[in-house]
């Protein structure tokens, strides 16, 4: 029996979990969306246990509730309850019977087939995996590090840019590094949180053989997601290495005088992810970093580090795009946000926000005014100047 | 036959609409113990003339209508017990206005607690309004409607009772507003020097009209805000503690915790009082005349105040207290609910008493926390019992307990506070029958098509 069943009618359905610590606004994306009960995590939990009591039957518009999660873990971080940080866990176990019972709503059907049939959820070819990496070596044994850029970095146009930002801020740095190219697998952290866990056991398993043979002991990842996949769920399955998000790597290198950023002036606000932030605790780093650009001002969100408000684009979202139309998507409210700072530079650490936000700045009329970017490309732009 | 989800949608935005099987099930149960029963629509209005429209539409095809706020009063006030619409308020969250000189806020009917005391905090720290100790999800609307308590009601009484202005969706489809508001641009009285309308809508639970905007009075915020804790174990000694800390006009507020666990708390009442102030003189001044009010009592051992380290005053010191919250889960089971008498503090004893005894008859565990109301003229005191979601038995203990609670508080000089459908039939047997005439006739004329929040405050035919 799975924990979450045995454990899910322990939610009070307080609505801590609705808010960030100081309840200036609502905190939960899907909650933030639709506004209905059904959508907070409380509501999401009670549903889940009238499901597994048969107290109501599967439908599409249960499991789209479950899946609109984007397991920022914000709940996690609001409750007052000891259960707190198993919430997310209770939604992904949950997700997960539904997976093995083949009751999933059709998007997530869609991005999980990708995954299966392309080793993505972009459907790309395997072949253009490395499309992005022109000039990048290829990982070799007796390398420091492996530059794993994930699906987004590999196929997204603005993750193939950060790629190749982050890898020309290494070889800048003189670091010795590689990638793997088009023998790199998708990390899973989405299709694990989606409930995929055969999926994700099979694509961990290929990455991790892959890290052993080419012995590989420490990795950098360009992505929080992935870095937290390798961080919490890859360790203790056969290989064990070190795992750094690309702007820990950077801001040692910056310390270490490596990487010589130059004086820019730009008023800069910086977008916790979920993955890096409340998942991993990783919130000094990347603001280390901007700040050792002279002349960057950064100046913070209302809800920052801890009570940062997701993108939305968590847990396959940035696919999936349940929570998406309207004003009320959160990557709209957090662009609005951005913006009341006065700040002209909304800095990212993460491809699933630039995203995000990309769109949302757009559909915002914020082009003129904010620009989304990511920390990769302001420090390259700085380093290179 | 008309299609009430299409003329809803016609009314307000689909995406706030809904008959779907999921939301039904949510708006059709809250956290506590009365059995479910679920609506046929749930609508999330975002104006005053998108809820009058809803309003015209369902008392012309007398549809019942029930508001909600956080939906958290764990008595079942918002389970739609004969259907009908579910208008969750929420959407409705604008302050629209903070008057500085006058002392109130205007809320919007959905505004949560937890954001008008960010609001405040952030545009107005030298203001501050009475926050309850529910969740930051309660609306203020909704804890005004259900007459509740919050961290200033010691000083200033019921949170009802610091509402400045109304504006009401009567059930037949009329906007009308309330107190000063009525007549004149400013927001600060209820009532008088007129005759107090206001008293129509609270304590009604929604079965007279819905509360679009409200006037709520705003309080100094002291710079500075210390709790103090006064230990006896000897529960007849505690109203006469309670009423010389009142009478001192010096706290804030007062709440007496009896519980078993902790092992610390068995057989104590912890006292938990707070002091405020401007200045470290105020402070020190105030701390010396409560100390001095209770003086006797620990020269005579008989209680005694308790030495509190910053680690053991930031959860006191926190609005809401997410401690009343976590009672829910002390015995891993999701749930609790309280019966919650207000009476007055001269009933305690007895109270706690029979609040023991309860729980060991029925196997339970019990928490009660006792907040004096207006200088001591009377407190709430909660009968809490815990009880597991996934364990029938245990939901059936304790809905037991709470109705032999129930019983006793009214039979011992209590009236009961936000009481379920089965403590408003205790309440209205007992009272004065002239009195309650009074009631149906109100409730009559001005819901004549008895749509508002049917089931409740209903003598059954």
């Amino acid at each position: 029996m799975k924990r979450y069943q045995t454990q899910i009618h322990r939610c009070f359905r307080c609505g801590y979990c609705k808010f960030p610590t100081d309840y200036s606004a609502l905190n939960c994306p899907s909650y933030s969306r639709f506004r209905f009960d059904s959508y907070s995590t409380g509501g999401r939990l009670w549903l889940t246990y009238a499901w597994l009591k048969g107290e109501i039957p599967w439908s599409e518009h249960l499991a789209e509730i479950l899946y609109a999660c984007t397991t920022c873990k914000n709940c996690s971080e609001q409750c007052p309850m000891k259960f707190a940080p198993e919430i997310v866990d209770w939604i992904i176990e949950a997700r997960s019977d539904m997976v093995e019972q083949g009751k999933i709503p059709a998007r997530v059907k869609r991005f999980l087939e990708s995954v299966y049939n392309y080793g993505n959820p972009q459907k790309c070819l395997r072949e253009d995996r490395a499309a992005w990496a022109d000039g990048v070596r290829r990982y070799k044994k007796g390398d420091d590090f492996l530059l794993y850029v994930g699906c987004l970095g590999s196929y997204d146009e603005n993750g193939q840019k950060m790629a190749r930002n982050v890898a020309g801020l290494l070889e800048k740095a003189g670091l010795s590094f590689g990638i793997l190219g088009e023998e790199e697998e998708c990390c899973g952290n989405e299709v694990y949180s989606l409930g995929e866990l055969d999926l994700f056991n099979a694509l961990a398993g290929k990455n991790i053989a892959r890290f052993k043979e080419l012995d590989v002991r420490k990795v950098i990842t360009l992505c929080p997601h992935g870095y937290n996949i390798m961080k919490n769920k890859y360790q203790g399955m056969g290989h064990k290495f070190e795992v750094y998000h690309y702007t820990q790597v950077l801001e040692s290198l910056i310390r270490d005088k490596l990487l010589k950023p130059n004086g820019k002036k730009a008023t800069v606000t910086y977008h916790d992810p979920c993955y890096l932030g409340r998942h991993n605790k990783i919130y000094d780093p990347p603001r280390k970093v901007l700040q050792s650009v002279r002349g960057i001002e950064l100046t913070e969100m209302s809800r920052n580090k801890a009570d940062a408000f997701c993108c939305g684009g968590g847990s396959g979202n940035f696919m999936t795009d349940y929570l998406a139309g309207g004003q009320d998507s959160p990557a709209r409210i957090r662009v609005r946000e951005a913006g009341r700072t006065g700040a002209g530079t909304l800095a990212v650490a993460c491809p699933g926000c630039m995203v995000m936000f990309q769109d949302a700045v757009k559909a915002e009329n914020l082009e003129d005014k904010l620009q989304v970017k990511d920390i990769s490309a302001i420090i390259h732009e700085s380093v290179m100047d | 036959m008309i299609d009430v989800y299409t003329e809803l949608t016609s009314i307000v935005d689909k995406d706030f609409v809904s008959k779907n099987r999921e939301e039904l099930y949510m708006y059709g149960r809250d956290p506590g113990l009365m059995p479910p029963h679920e609506p046929d629509y749930v609508v999330m209005p975002s104006s005053v003339e998108e809820v009058q429209a809803i309003i015209k539409l369902a008392s012309r095809e007398k549809i019942p209508v029930v508001p909600k706020g956080g939906g958290l009063s764990l008595t079942g006030l918002v389970i739609p017990q004969k259907g009908g619409i579910l208008l969750d308020m929420k959407k409705m969250d604008k302050i629209i206005e903070v008057n500085e000189s006058g002392g109130y806020a205007i809320v919007e009917g959905g505004v949560t607690h937890g954001a008008l005391k960010s609001y405040l905090l952030k545009h107005h720290p030298e203001l501050r309004h009475s926050i309850p100790d529910s969740p930051p999800i309660a609306t203020v609307v909704a804890n005004a409607v259900i007459h509740g308590q919050g961290r200033l009601t010691q000083q200033h009484g019921f949170n009802s009772e610091m509402v400045s202005g109304l504006e009401v969706v009567l059930p037949t489809g009329e906007i009308c507003r309330i107190g000063s508001c009525a007549i004149s641009p400013h927001w600060f009285s209820k009532g008088p020097p007129m005759p107090d309308l206001s008293s129509l809508f609270f304590g009604w639970f929604g079965t007279t009209g819905i509360i679009t905007k409200l006037g709520i009075k705003l309080y100094p915020c002291k710079k500075y805000r210390d709790p103090m804790l006064f230990l006896t174990d000897k529960a007849e000694l505690v109203p006469d503690i309670m009423r010389r800390l009142a009478r001192t006009e010096m706290i804030e507020d007062l709440v007496v915790t009896a519980q078993p666990i902790p092992l610390r708390y068995r057989g104590n009442f912890y006292i938990l009082f707070y002091i405020t102030g401007d200045s470290d003189e105020e402070l020190e001044f105030k701390r010396k005349m409560c100390w001095k009010a209770l003086r006797d009592y620990f020269e005579k051992r008989e209680g005694g105040f308790v030495s509190l380290v910053p680690e053991m005053k930031a959860p006191m010191l926190s609005m809401p207290s997410k401690d009343t919250t976590r009672f829910a889960d002390v015995s891993k089971g999701g749930g609790f609910e309280y019966s919650g008498p207000i009476a007055p503090i001269e009933k305690f004893p007895v109270y706690v008493k029979k609040l023991a005894d309860l729980a060991e008859k029925y196997n339970l565990f019990y928490s009660s926390a006792a907040r004096m109301i207006d200088g001591g003229h009377c407190m709430m005191f909660s009968f809490s019992y815990t009880f597991n979601r996934a364990d029938p038995q245990t939901m059936k203990k304790a809905k037991e307990a709470l109705d032999e609670a129930a019983e006793f508080a009214l039979d011992n000089g209590g009236v009961m506070w936000k009481p379920n459908l089965d403590e408003q039939k205790l309440t209205m047997q007992k009272m004065d029958p002239n009195t309650l005439g009074l009631m149906m006739k109100i409730k009559k004329l001005l819901d004549p098509n008895g749509i508002m929040n049917p089931g409740n405050w209903e003598v059954s035919r």
